[in-house]
């Protein structure tokens, strides 16, 4: 089991590296670079002169490869360097957008397993009735459903119902708990419900895959409890699947909620890196990128170790 | 001499059902997938007779008429430029189907050659394949088209590249499992021994039978590469003003004036919802009638 982890672990960096370096010259192709766009912002004609030497500073004169082994050099280290728009460390940027993200992820989460898991069971143990039906087209309808223009339709409705807008501001949890979750429970809504969608699909499957065993059938001979051999037999089964699409896609939502950060004028990672690369503020996009890259991955991992850990046939080598 | 029976009392094979047969019996035995091929039929009518049933010009502002209500004049109303919201829609269609199948199928048939290919030569092309797939499948989906949008700038072309791109690997992931398989059948050996080449045997021997995997991750990606193009069009990075896309629709203004012109908000997301949805749902029908294994009694 330790080599195995070991084992993964290392083959993160290969992965991680080549996220690196496509990350790194992708922004370099990107036309235009920081310095022109932020002294084309101030609107005065400036000398080459000027534009040379401010690329001097950022570093940008020096040859690609050394650019990039500066860079990953700095990463090596942990050390991200400093955002070229605003001069401040990459980490301070980057630490309070993570955890705003982090707490949507979360909260989306604990929004789509609600919804999803008794959803998808009754749907599996009813198959084909009404009930299945309604279930399934709620599913769909939920992936088909664009998180943002959901968004769009819960401010909406707040505004003409309650008229309450979202506060300008975003409120930290440790500053006010109950006002953040107020600030945050519409964004998790509005993404939770795709989420419980993808979820409540793989639930549903994935029941009516385990209950057709043989060892439900024999659950059921012997007489035991239908809710203990939901629960015991057959959901325990089923999870693997379920827990492999929640952790994907809680993956995701830490770096791509893009849109739906827009609409409810949050400050997560999502909006970071659409600024980050509309200011080609090449450090901070390439770190972004590679956390994003580095929690997908990792998660990942721990949707196998924790396969491992619920289904103990499944051994490493 | 009984058993010289004459030839013809042999039972003919049963013939060939044609695709109407078949077509029927997909909607008999699927509802939810025939109300999906139904909605999608729909869009296409809209989209093609786009200039014969849009009451106005997409393009044409009117001034006198701007955030007008929904009104005999103007059934879903008036943008905040007096634009016709319903003629919007009506061409927005066309947007969102090119972009939609021009992507999932380029995307799809990419990332097939590639699953099959890696599949087929195994050994280090396989793995090298897998590894580079995993770099490009760690980006999120909308972040990957982002930056692309961002290097080959705006335009429809662009946009589809954009989002064809992060399809393919995760196409190819999805076909190579399956192709894994069929390597190992002895009709490939087959072929290899009649001396055939790589490329003969990947496209007329492995590909035709990973066309199940195939159709459904191009219904699949369809309803996402319609809700990707919303996306970055949403964010202003996809089509461009004053070309009509529903994305597009429910940017900048339609936020804005949400609450006084609600219509501008509603409209284009129901739209957009209604064709992911029946793309997924017939997708899903599709995939219950290809996978013998998901048939329900």
């Amino acid at each position: 089991m330790a080599r195995y982890v070991v084992k993964r672990l290392l083959l993160m960096v290969p992965t991680l590296l080549g996220v690196a370096v496509m990350i790194f010259f992708l922004m370099r192709v990107v036309p235009g670079d920081i310095v022109e766009l932020r002294f084309a912002g101030e609107g005065a004609s400036v000398s080459r002169d000027n534009l040379d030497k401010e690329r001097a500073r950022l570093g940008l004169d020096a040859p690609l490869w050394k650019q990039f082994m500066t860079w990953i050099w700095g990463i090596a280290r942990l050390d991200f360097g400093t955002s070229m728009w605003t001069g401040a460390p990459i980490t301070e940027e980057i630490r309070l957008r993570f955890a705003l993200s982090l707490q949507l992820a979360v909260m989306a989460t604990v929004v789509a397993v609600l919804l999803a898991l008794p959803l998808g069971v009754l749907a599996a143990l009813k198959q084909d009735s009404w009930l299945d039906y309604a279930v399934r087209i709620f599913a769909i309808a939920g992936l088909a459903t664009p998180s943002f223009w959901l968004g769009i339709v819960f401010i909406l409705a707040l505004l003409i119902v309650f008229k309450w807008l979202p506060p300008m501001v975003y409120t930290p949890f440790w500053v006010n708990p109950w006002q953040n979750m107020l600030q945050l429970i519409w964004p998790a809504l509005a993404v939770g419900y795709r989420y419980s969608a993808v979820a409540t699909r793989m639930t549903r499957s994935a029941m009516l895959e385990v209950l057709r065993e043989d060892y439900i059938r024999t659950a059921r001979a012997k007489g035991l409890w239908q809710r203990l051999i939901l629960s015991r037999h057959a959901l325990r089964n089923a999870m693997l699947p379920v827990l492999t699409v929640v952790a994907l896609e809680f993956a995701f939502l830490m770096g791509g909620l893009v849109v739906t950060e827009q609409v409810f004028n949050l400050n997560g990672l999502g909006l970071l890196f659409v600024e980050s690369v509309a200011h080609r503020d090449y450090t901070l996009t390439q770190a972004l990128v590679l956390l994003v890259a580095f929690v997908f991955i990792f998660v990942n991992f721990l949707v196998d170790l924790a396969y491992a850990w619920i289904d103990p046939r499944i051994r490493f080598r | 001499m009984a058993l010289a029976r004459p030839l013809e009392t042999v039972e003919a094979p049963p013939a060939q059902s044609g695709w109407l047969a078949t077509s029927v019996e997909f909607c008999r035995r699927r509802p939810l997938g025939a109300v999906g091929a139904a909605i999608i039929v729909v869009m296409f009518v809209v989209a093609l007779a786009a200039p014969v049933l849009a009451p106005y010009d997409p393009q044409l502002v009117d001034f006198a008429a701007m955030l007008a209500r929904p009104s005999p004049a103007h059934w879903l109303g008036t943008d905040s430029f007096g634009r016709d919201v319903l003629s919007r829609l009506i061409y927005g269609s066309r947007t969102a189907l090119i972009v939609g199948f021009v992507s999932a199928f380029v995307g799809a048939t990419l990332g097939a050659v590639l699953g099959v290919g890696s599949a087929y030569f195994g050994g280090r092309v396989d793995l090298y394949m897998q590894r580079l797939m995993d770099i490009f499948i760690s980006f999120p989906l909308i972040i990957l088209a982002l930056a692309l949008v961002a290097i080959l700038g705006n335009s429809i072309p662009n946009l589809i590249t954009a989002i064809t791109v992060p399809m393919i690997p995760r196409c190819a992931l999805v076909i190579r499992s399956s192709a894994l398989s069929i390597r190992e059948m002895p009709y490939v050996d087959a072929a290899r021994a009649a001396g055939f080449g790589h490329s003969r045997i990947i496209l007329r021997h492995m590909l035709p039978n990973v066309m199940a995997p195939y159709l459904i991750m191009v219904t699949a990606f369809l309803g996402q590469a319609i809700l990707l193009e919303a996306s970055l069009s949403f964010l202003g990075l996809g089509v461009q003003e004053p070309l009509p896309a529903w994305g597009l629709m429910l940017r900048g203004a339609a936020v804005e004036f949400a609450e006084a012109a609600p219509w501008m908000a509603i409209f284009p997301g129901v739209a957009i919802s209604l064709s992911v949805f029946a793309f997924n749902l017939f997708g899903d029908s599709l995939r219950d009638a290809l996978d013998p294994r998901l048939r329900t009694q």
